[in-house]
C-alpha cells in the first residue's frame, strides 16, 4: 500500500541568521537516509532559491530544468506615451522614470513592483504588463535520493512561490514513489520564502550558532514557527565556538521549554567537505561533526516517528 | 557617500564588516549606519546605540465601505496580488497578500474603498556612544515582506551627500538586497572563498552589474577553502579590497558582539584605507560617466 498523503511527513530546517549551517547539514541527512535499507527514500528540497547551494555538495547525475514564469512587469510603449505622468505618480516603488533627454517615460524594471497601477492610471493605454520567467526549477537525481531545488535569477522577486512550486512537486514525487519523509533547506531570514518553506511541516530544526547574532535570530524564526504552531527543537553548529554564547541559548530554550537535539563541535572537516563537494558524513565519517551529526539524524526520525504515532 | 554591504550567501560577515567599517570611521566624517536586513537585524548587537525614536511602518491596505459598495468587483480584477475577492456580494481582503500599491482604491467606480495602515514592522533610530547615526527596520514576526520597510527605512533618511552612510543589506540576489542596493554609490560584496560563498557572490555579481553599481569584494575567513575564488576574481579583473584570514579568536570575539576594530586595533587604519580606496574607485567613475 503506498503511503497516504498525512503520512509523509515533513522536516524543515531553518536559522534566521544565513551561514549556520543548514545546507551542509542536510545534505548530510540525504547522504545519512540513504544509508538506510529500510527507507531508502528521502525527497530532498533545497528552499533556498535565491543562493541554492545544496547541490553542490550533493552532485546531482541528471538534472532536468523547468522555467518558472512569475509575475508581470510594467512596460511602456514609447511609440505611444504622450508624457503626461499619470503613471509615475501613481506609482508607489518609484518605478517610472522620466527620460533625460525625450519628455516621456520609462519602467524601471529592478524597482517595478507588477502591480499594474499605472496600466489603468494611462489615459493612452500605452503601458502593458509582461509575464516575466523569474527562474528555473530542477528535479534531479543525486547519490542521496531525488532533490528539487530552483535558481532564481538575480534580482527577481522571492515571492514564495518558486518555493511552494519546488515543495508541490517533492509532494507529488514522495506519493508517487511511496517515500515517506521530505526534508526542506530553508531559506535564511523569516520572511515570504521562509514562511512557504515552512508550511506543511510536521517538525521544524532551527539550527543556530554560538554568537550574540546566532540567539538573535534564533528567537525571530522560532517565533515564526510557534506561530505557525509547527513543533520545533534545536541544533547547535560549532557549539564549542563561543561557550558563553552556547549556555545562553541553552538558557533561552529551557525557558521557551524547546528541546536543544544536538550541539556539533566547529570541525574544519565541514569546509573541507565542502569542497570535495561531498557531504561530511560521506567524506569524513570518522570527524566529530559527522558523529553528532548521525547522532542528531536519528533523534529527528525518532521524533518525526513519535510525531507519527500521535496522529 | 553610500556604501552598500551586500553577498549572496548568508552568515559571511556582512555585519561584521558594516559595524566595524562604520566604527572606523567615526573621525572621517558624519557616519551613518542603516540596517536594511529587516528580517535578521543584527547590527545594533555591534554597535549598542540608544534609540531614541520608534515608528511602526504599515503599508496601506484597502478597507470596503459596505454603504457604497456595489460589488461590481472591478478591484478584484486590477489587483494582481490575489489579495481581494468577491464572495456571493460582498469582497473580502487579505491583507498579508496585499502589497499597497493603491490600485483597487483608484479604480473603484463608487469611491467605496478607503486605505487603512497595517502595520508590519518598526523603523528605529537613535545614536551610538561614538556619534554614528544608527538606523534600523525589524520586519515583524510572521509578516511576509520585507520590501516595503526597506524602502521607508531609505526614504526615512536624508543625509547630506558629505555625509559616509553604510548599508547593512540582507543575504541573496532577490528584490530585498535589490531594494537595499538601489541608489548605492558602491556596493562591498563580503564572501568566503569557499564553494557556496564563490556560487552566491555570482548570483550577488549579476544584480550590481545589472544595477550598475560599482563594486569590490572582499574575502573573509581567508585560507578556511581553495583558491577557485582567487581564480575567478582574477579572471573577472575584479578588485580584492581586503582579505580577512580565518583566526579562531576573531570568530570568538565577533560571537561575542565585538567589531574587528574592537578586536585588531589595526582593522582601524585597514578599514580607513578600504574607505579611500572606495572613493577613488567611485570619484573615478563618476568622472568616467560625466565624460561619457
Amino acid at each position: 500500500m503506498p503511503p497516504s498523503t498525512s503520512e509523509i511527513k515533513q522536516l524543515v530546517v531553518l536559522s534566521g541568521k544565513g551561514g549556520t549551517g543548514k545546507s551542509s547539514l542536510v545534505a548530510a541527512f540525504a547522504h545519512l537516509s540513504s544509508l538506510d535499507s529500510l527507507d531508502p527514500h528521502t525527497i530532498i528540497v533545497d528552499a533556498d532559491v535565491d543562493a541554492a547551494n545544496l547541490r553542490l555538495v550533493i552532485q546531482p547525475q541528471e538534472s532536468s530544468p523547468t522555467e518558472f514564469w512569475g509575475g508581470s512587469l510594467a512596460d511602456i510603449d514609447p511609440e505611444l506615451c504622450m508624457g503626461c505622468g499619470d503613471c509615475a505618480s501613481v506609482c508607489r516603488y518609484d518605478a517610472v522614470i522620466q527620460q533625460a533627454d525625450r519628455k516621456i517615460f520609462q519602467i524601471d524594471p529592478m524597482a517595478c513592483d507588477g502591480c499594474a497601477a499605472c496600466v489603468y492610471a494611462c489615459p493612452q493605454k500605452a503601458i502593458s504588463m509582461i509575464q516575466q520567467q523569474e527562474g528555473l526549477w530542477f528535479y534531479s537525481k543525486t547519490p542521496y535520493g531525488d532533490l528539487y531545488d530552483a535558481e532564481l535569477f538575480p534580482g527577481k522577486e522571492n515571492s514564495g512561490k518558486l518555493v511552494t512550486t519546488i515543495k508541490q512537486r517533492a509532494r507529488l514525487c514522495a506519493e508517487e514513489n511511496h517515500a515517506s519523509l521530505i526534508v526542506v533547506d530553508g531559506p535564511p531570514g523569516i520572511g515570504c520564502p521562509v514562511i512557504s518553506a515552512c508550511a506543511g511541516a510536521n517538525l521544524g530544526l532551527i539550527v543556530t550558532e554560538p554568537s550574540v547574532m546566532g540567539l538573535h535570530d534564533l528567537k525571530r524564526i522560532l517565533g515564526v514557527l510557534q506561530h505557525f504552531k509547527i513543533p520545533t527543537v534545536i541544533c547547535i553548529n560549532k557549539s564549542d565556538l563561543y561557550p558563553e554564547g552556547t549556555r545562553h541559548i541553552e538558557e533561552f530554550a529551557s525557558l521557551e521549554g524547546i528541546q536543544i537535539l544536538e550541539s556539533i563541535p566547529f570541525d574544519e572537516h565541514i569546509p573541507q567537505a565542502m569542497l570535495k563537494g561531498m557531504p561530511i558524513t560521506a567524506a569524513f565519517p570518522n570527524s566529530e561533526s559527522a558523529k553528532a551529526i548521525r547522532h542528531l539524524w536519528d533523534s529527528v526520525l525518532g521524533l518525526l516517528n513519535r510525531e507519527a504515532k500521535k496522529e | 557617500m553610500r556604501i552598500t554591504v551586500a553577498s549572496g550567501k548568508g552568515g559571511t560577515g556582512k555585519t561584521t564588516i558594516a559595524t566595524s567599517l562604520a566604527r572606523s570611521l567615526t573621525t572621517k566624517g558624519q557616519v551613518w549606519y542603516v540596517d536594511c536586513d529587516v528580517e535578521a537585524p543584527n547590527g545594533h548587537l555591534f554597535l549598542d546605540p540608544v534609540f531614541t525614536t520608534q515608528a511602526q511602518t504599515s503599508i496601506a491596505i484597502p478597507q470596503i465601505q459596505t454603504d457604497k459598495c456595489t460589488a461590481c468587483g472591478i478591484c478584484v480584477s486590477v489587483c494582481q496580488f490575489h489579495a481581494l475577492a468577491k464572495i456571493g456580494t460582498s469582497i473580502l481582503v487579505f491583507p498579508q497578500l496585499c502589497h499597497g500599491c493603491g490600485s483597487c482604491t483608484w479604480n473603484c467606480p463608487e469611491d467605496a474603498i478607503v486605505e487603512i495602515p497595517n502595520p508590519i514592522g518598526v523603523i528605529e533610530s537613535g545614536e551610538t556612544q561614538d556619534g554614528i547615526h544608527f538606523v534600523r527596520g525589524a520586519l515583524t514576526i510572521s509578516e511576509p515582506m520585507p520590501t516595503p520597510i526597506i524602502r521607508a527605512l531609505k526614504r526615512g533618511i536624508t543625509p547630506p551627500e558629505t555625509d559616509i552612510v553604510i548599508i547593512d543589506s540582507p543575504p541573496g540576489a532577490s528584490c530585498s538586497a535589490v531594494e537595499t542596493l538601489r541608489g548605492s554609490d558602491f556596493a562591498l560584496l563580503v564572501t568566503e572563498p569557499t564553494p557556496f560563498g564563490l556560487h552566491d557572490l555570482k548570483q550577488i555579481l549579476g544584480v550590481v552589474n545589472d544595477m550598475n553599481i560599482p563594486f569590490g569584494v572582499i574575502i573573509n575567513r581567508d585560507g578556511v577553502g581553495d583558491n577557485q575564488m582567487d581564480i575567478f576574481l582574477t579572471e573577472k579583473n575584479i578588485p580584492v579590497l581586503l582579505r580577512i584570514p580565518f583566526s579562531r579568536t576573531l570568530a570568538t570575539g565577533i560571537a561575542g558582539g565585538r567589531t574587528l576594530v574592537d578586536l585588531q586595533p589595526e582593522y582601524q587604519q585597514l578599514l580607513q584605507d578600504l574607505f579611500h580606496r572606495i572613493s577613488t574607485i567611485v570619484s573615478e567613475q563618476t568622472h568616467a560617466t560625466i565624460n561619457q
